[in-house]
């Protein structure tokens, strides 16, 4: 259902706050507008942005729905409302979020693909630091986790994605002038997060990714054009393997490797070894969490049985036809256990025929950086 | 392992390197530049729109060079601005639009708008191009603020050419766009596909291709400018490169690595990805006759795959590639079958092992024969 939605989804991208995603979303939802067409503002977070709430005037708008959780009272978007309303387009700001407990879809960008199913195309709002492959890059860039993150498959969904650019400078003189925050927090803000080599790194990544979508969006749809050089987007005879384990660095490997598998066109899958009467039921868990965070990035994921690892791998991935193998070599442990290691040398030795890509964990960078700054680096919301 | 210290502890060289950086950054004017890559949406106007908005700031800011055929709005931007008017001068025949050098020197403002970067200047003026006239600008201390559309830029007009089917003449080197310090891409609004008469929808289909494409090139040199300030402002803050920005992938070759699928690999990688890729092979004298030429076959393999060349050199190759991939941010590095023979004959210790020891938030490919 959620592979060919029938309507059409154009996500604004930005790179941080207060570049201006919101206001030309609903800058181009009164174009729409004025050429008749039926639009209406699904969700629209004003952060009190005169501006931006300005933009809004003469829009109709679907009343948030009222949702009590914990005893506190809670504003989602009515996505039943715009269903039943099926206007031809639909605003929606702020993609990544995740919707109250007890909602019908868990996350907004669900609530979205159920518009696009029926039909609604929608215009949406998210930063570069949300998409999910992404996250440990900008966690280093930053040093900031971001906890809601859009799966690469659901970017992909989109038509087409605009970037809403502003340079560092720019953005950062907004903050000094109190457009994005109150002055107090914007203060906090440039100190911190808003950094200017952080915003230009956040910045070039919205560059590169947004290059990325307009060639993966335009860049096959004529041969013509390419000449001998082959600007073509390669079509992949590749297919990668990521090996998952119980370590927590599995989560980024997955990300990194489907990222890479994206990019070149490939497919990917995910695969653990577990040895035949394995009793932890703790390590059985942690396994079954990688490889569900896997799966949820539609990375097809399983579970081998063999009592040894390294040719229960090197045998999968020859009868799978892989051609690149992804593996981690765990930073923490210098005094990592024998088996594993051997495990990662045997594999790069049997699997002649393969590429083997051993992926840093770069936690442990993270960490230096840190301990380096111990000023605290969230963003102010 | 090692510590964060460890690796910071300041290096006389790198300190220089970082004071020289500062200093001249102090000094120089500043380059911003709106990149169009469609004609007619709108750059001179942004860059009026700044200038009279740092005026309005009480910035002193002068117009060194406008365009010729100028609209109402921006006759209406341009009231408020001290202009300081081109030279017009006849040269063999041809007319000349000269901006004022030496009087804009004399009058030494804060920031300077140039509209339109690429323009030849006469035989006998002092440069032959007018971005060398900015670039005077900017080592004199004066900011300057220009314009230029993707066709203008040397590097790019093959793919702009392939798109558009048109070439121009006068031409600004990437090298000097990429050295700006700020750079935004003014996009061509949706409604410019079909403002053509008579425009049918598959001509403003076939538009909206080009402008896609167009648009994807000018983002890619915006990403470039950035990544480029920021490597400079790192320099001058002494802090190491970070992970992350942008792909960087290093071939490591060897007169036995398979360098064609190697090349081939990392060349996809880097055009996927929009990234870079570079070859690097630590020096050493005692190569046999034979190996020297199959190294040589790789590194010709490799210019054409558009990598750029490192020669590497230090007593340890290991540690020479690695400090390399450091200083560079290189995120993945590609290396050969010489890697892993190593560790045959001994576990420990071998090549592959110590480098996977040693590096620092790279990825570690290796290649089969």
């Amino acid at each position: 259902m959620t592979e060919h939605p029938s309507g059409k989804l154009k996500i604004f991208l930005g790179f941080a706050a207060g570049v201006g995603k919101t206001y030309q979303m609903l800058e181009e939802a009164q174009e729409l507008k004025q050429r008749g067409v039926d639009v209406v503002v699904g969700y629209f977070e004003p952060h009190g942005r005169k501006d931006t709430i300005a933009m809004t005037d003469g829009l109709e708008a679907i009343p948030r729905r009222k949702v009590e959780y914990r005893g506190a009272a809670f504003e989602e978007m009515d996505t039943e409302a715009i269903l039943a309303r099926h206007p031809a387009v639909c605003i929606v700001d702020e993609f990544p979020h995740t919707n109250v407990p007890g909602s019908k879809w868990n996350k907004r960008w669900e609530d979205v693909l159920a518009m696009l199913a029926a039909g609604i195309d929608v215009y949406t709002t998210m930063n570069i630091q949300h998409l999910e492959s992404l996250n440990d890059q900008v966690a280093q860039v930053s040093g900031v986790r971001v906890r809601e993150t859009i799966p690469d498959w659901v970017m992909e969904q989109a038509s087409e994605v605009v970037m809403v650019d502003l340079t560092p400078r720019a953005l950062l003189n907004r903050l000094e002038r109190g457009v994005v925050y109150s002055p107090e927090k914007a203060k906090l803000a440039i100190n911190n997060f808003f950094r200017e080599s952080t915003l230009a790194a956040l910045r070039e990544m919205a560059l590169r990714q947004t290059a990325h979508e307009v060639g993966a969006r335009h860049g096959d749809s004529d041969s013509e054009r390419n000449g001998p050089e082959g600007n073509a987007p390669y079509r992949s005879d590749e297919k990668l393997m990521v090996v998952v384990s119980q370590d927590p660095a599995s989560v980024a490997l997955i990300r990194r490797a489907k990222r890479v598998a994206d990019f070149i066109g490939a497919d990917c899958m995910a695969v653990a070894v577990m040895k035949p009467g394995e009793k932890s039921a703790e390590m059985r868990g942690r396994i079954e969490k990688h490889l569900n965070f896997a799966r949820n990035l539609h990375v097809d994921a399983r579970i081998l049985e063999s009592p040894e690892t390294a040719e229960a791998l090197v045998q999968f991935a020859r009868a799978n036809n892989i051609t690149q193998i992804y593996m981690i070599w765990p930073r923490r442990a210098a005094w990592l256990p024998l088996f594993i290691r051997n495990d990662l040398q045997k594999v790069v030795r049997m699997a002649r025929d393969m590429q083997v890509t051993i992926v840093d964990d770069r936690r442990y960078m993270q960490e230096q950086e840190r301990q380096k700054e111990a000023a605290p680096t969230r963003p102010p919301e | 392992m090692k510590t964060s210290t460890e690796h910071r502890r300041p290096d006389p060289e790198a300190l220089l390197r970082q004071v020289q950086a500062a200093e001249e950054y102090e000094s120089r004017g500043r380059l911003k530049i709106f990149l169009g890559y469609a004609s007619g949406v709108g750059k001179s106007h942004k860059m009026l729109d700044e200038g009279r908005r740092r005026h309005d700031r009480g910035q002193d800011v002068v117009v060194g060079a406008i365009q010729p055929k100028i609209d109402r709005e921006i006759a209406h931007l341009l009231q408020k601005l001290e202009i300081i008017p081109l030279q017009e001068i006849q040269a063999e025949g041809v007319r000349y639009q000269v901006m004022d050098l030496q009087t804009i020197l004399r009058r030494h403002p804060s920031a300077c708008l140039v509209d339109g970067l690429a323009y030849d200047n006469p035989p006998d003026a002092a440069h032959a191009y007018r971005w060398q006239d900015v670039e005077q600008l900017l080592t004199s201390g004066i900011s300057v603020i220009t314009t230029i559309n993707l066709g203008y830029i040397k590097e790019l007009q093959d793919d702009v050419e392939r798109v558009t089917g048109r070439r121009v003449a006068q031409t600004v080197p990437v090298e000097f766009i990429r050295g700006a310090d700020e750079i935004e891409v003014v996009d061509a609004p949706a409604s410019a596909c079909i403002q053509r008469e008579g425009a049918t929808a598959e001509d403003i289909a076939a538009r909206r291709h080009q402008f896609a494409e167009l648009r994807e090139v000018a983002l890619v040199l915006a990403a470039d400018v950035v990544d480029r300030q920021l490597e400079r402002y790192l320099e001058r803050s002494g802090v190491p490169q970070v992970f992350g920005t942008q792909e960087r992938v290093m071939v490591c070759l060897t007169p036995r690595a398979n360098g064609i699928r190697m090349l081939e690999v990392g060349r996809r990688i880097k055009e996927s990805f929009h990234g870079e890729l570079i070859a690097g092979y630590v020096d050493n004298q005692q190569l046999s006759d034979e190996d020297k030429s199959s190294l040589e076959t790789n590194l010709e393999l490799a210019r054409k795959a558009g990598a750029k060349i490192e020669v590497l050199s230090g007593s340890d190759p290991m540690d020479a590639i690695l400090e390399f991939a450091k200083q560079k941010g290189i995120t993945q590095l590609f290396v050969g079958h010489s890697m892993r023979d190593g560790w045959k004959a001994r576990l420990f210790g071998s090549p592959l092992d110590r480098l996977l020891r040693k590096r620092q938030g790279l990825d570690v490919r290796v290649f089969p024969h």
